[in-house]
């Protein structure tokens, strides 16, 4: 089977035309309204973009190419069907690790073709071809260890071993020098460029191991900016535009969100990627604030007291966290929040930054759950209300209402901003158990006099909460 | 070579800046719609894919480009298939209560 050729300069335009539909169709992403709409377009972009090449003069044999994109279709299909929406930044992980492996590998061929052809790799050529397969390789590996983080396959603590940063420096210094040597020698050298691949890979690994599940929102950015490096370096080695442009708009956009979760966090990147926060407590005396709180207890309440509570105030402020999405409590949730509603009660949803496992985890499942988007309030918008609010009703959300990142210096995550649940006249905080959140330590809120604890599965307390306010 | 070079460098700085200004615009509750949108877009690596499995080579050759193209279109699909998912919930819901 053969397909008729296009001429180049008709690929070329129908390639500036996908990069136009990729800008206006991001730029429609920007309001909820036009946001489907864009997406559609980006997907029209891609798939001009795929249909020419499929007609470009150097494509020769389709047999590879429509096996290829027949097997990946239909796992990338059933996969996008059938993950649950809580599930998904995880999948988002895996998709963006596909994408760099396969950057990876269309680097790694273009080396190969060199050593073939027996020419030896111009410096350009050879700079972009490594740099595209290095940072594919990594993001490749990162994106399968942040899911398997994420999915409950390896575990979400910060993995931490003795050496790990001069293990890790070494093997990056290492790389950094047979790159250098490879691009100086000129003539291809398959073999080391084997050794360098395989170290990539396995430093993609090492670099993600040492971060925390919690982390997680920065790193799935991150790993998304890098993706989108490596299809502009794999663009460069191709020279084809298209490429470097939705790869380099990719690489800006997981750059700026990977800066806005830790700015929300207010904690400089190189202390989310290197500084092994959320790893296992070390043995050893308690911290000050966990010594300061022992021989406070916490209070109990019972359903029908929280119940009571919810269905008598004027204004209910609901924190959503990570404790959410893992007991897919979100349609109980919004249950809970229109019979208040229905009784006259003013309730509001207060969205951390950072809530969840990725950047607006917490927005797509409630919009999962029909909460119209108006009801949900980012920090500066929600903190001054708490003064007002009679119930702050805390669900599966830990570190980002836990006050002593305002007041405890020593804390390791002082500074950050949070949601100033405390200033609620009473805290009703659904939890499974005293167990320390993500960066693990004391949350004093709990402590709190006005704060109560509703132990249990938050889609359990919050179905309870529902039978509970209907009979108040 | 270094006046390719440098018009590739061209579009890449453009498209920096280009980048930057169209997400920065992006409100918080589209975040995750925007990472696994643009997550889609880098699956345009997929052409990238498709270009070096369409030479006739040998059979190392040939399944790691198999490799790369399926890699890439489960990146394309899955990817704009997953965020459409989501924006269909986030669609048809701006009539809500406005904001006070």
């Amino acid at each position: 089977m053969t397909l008729p050729h296009l001429p180049p300069n008709v690929v070329r335009a129908a390639y500036l035309v996908s990069s136009i539909l990729f800008i206006v169709g991001i730029k429609r992403l920007s309001s909820p309204r036009s946001a489907r709409q864009g997406n559609t377009m980006a997907a029209v972009g891609m798939l001009l973009a795929l249909v020419v090449t499929l007609l470009d003069r150097s494509i020769l044999s389709y047999g590879t190419i429509a096996a290829g994109i027949a097997l990946g279709g239909v796992i990338g299909t059933i996969a996008a069907r059938r993950v649950a929406m809580t599930a998904m930044p995880q999948m988002v992980a895996l998709f963006n690790g596909s994408g760099g492996g396969a950057a990876a590998i269309v680097s790694s061929l273009e080396y190969l073709a060199f050593a073939r052809a027996g020419s030896p790799v111009p410096p350009v050529a050879g700079v972009t071809i490594l740099l595209g397969a290095w940072i594919g390789a990594l993001s490749f590996t990162g994106s399968i260890v942040a899911f398997g983080k994420l999915q409950g396959l390896v575990t979400e603590r910060a993995v931490t071993y003795p050496l790990q940063k001069p293990i890790n420096l070494l093997l990056f210094l290492g790389i950094l020098a047979v790159s250098i040597w490879l691009v100086m020698q000129g003539a291809p050298n398959p073999a080391v460029y084997a050794w360098f691949a395989a170290a990539s890979l396995l430093f993609g690994i090492l670099f993600v191991i040492p971060i925390g599940g919690g982390d997680m929102p920065v790193v799935i950015s991150l790993l998304n900016s890098f993706t989108g490096l490596a299809t502009a370096a794999t663009g460069f080695s191709l020279h084809n535009y298209v490429l470097i442009i939705s790869g380099t708009l990719v690489g800006a956009s997981g750059t700026l969100l990977t800066y806005l979760m830790c700015k929300a966090m207010n904690r400089p990147i190189t202390n989310v990627l290197f500084g092994a926060f959320g790893a296992a407590p070390k043995a050893g005396g308690p911290s000050a604030a966990a010594a300061g709180l022992a021989g406070k207890a916490v209070r109990d309440v019972s359903v029908e007291d929280a119940a009571t509570m919810l269905a008598y105030a004027r204004k209910v402020i609901i924190i959503p966290g990570y404790g959410l999405a893992v007991a897919q409590a979100q349609h109980g949730v919004r249950e809970l929040a229109d019979l208040l509603k229905s009784r006259g009660v003013d309730v509001k949803y207060a969205i951390h930054p950072v809530a969840g496992r990725m950047p607006g985890h917490m927005n797509v499942l409630l919009a999962e759950a029909n909460v119209p988007y108006t009801e949900l309030y980012d920090l500066d918008q929600i903190n001054p209300e708490f003064d007002s609010a009679d119930v702050a009703l805390v669900i599966g959300a830990n570190d980002v209402v836990n006050p002593a990142a305002r007041s405890d210096t020593s804390s390791p995550i002082y500074g950050m901003p949070i949601l100033d649940a405390d200033k609620a006249k009473h805290v009703i905080i659904m939890k499974r158990s005293m167990k320390p959140g993500f960066a693990g330590i004391e949350n004093e809120l709990f402590y709190d006099p006005n704060a109560m604890m509703l132990f249990g599965d938050a889609k359990d307390s919050v179905m309870k909460l529902v039978q509970a306010v209907k009979t108040a | 070579m270094l006046e390719q070079l440098l018009t590739d460098l061209t579009i890449f700085i453009l498209a920096i800046f280009v980048g930057y200004e169209i997400i920065s615009k992006v409100p918080v509750i589209l975040h995750t719609p925007l990472m696994s949108g643009t997550n889609a877009i880098h699956g345009i690596v997929l052409v990238g894919a498709m270009l070096v499995a369409g030479m006739p080579e040998g059979p190392f050759v040939t399944a790691l480009a198999f490799l790369a193209v399926v890699l890439g279109t489960i990146n394309v699909v899955g990817g704009f298939l997953v965020t459409d998912r989501m924006l269909q919930m986030f669609a048809g819901k701006a009539q809500g209560a406005p904001r006070s």
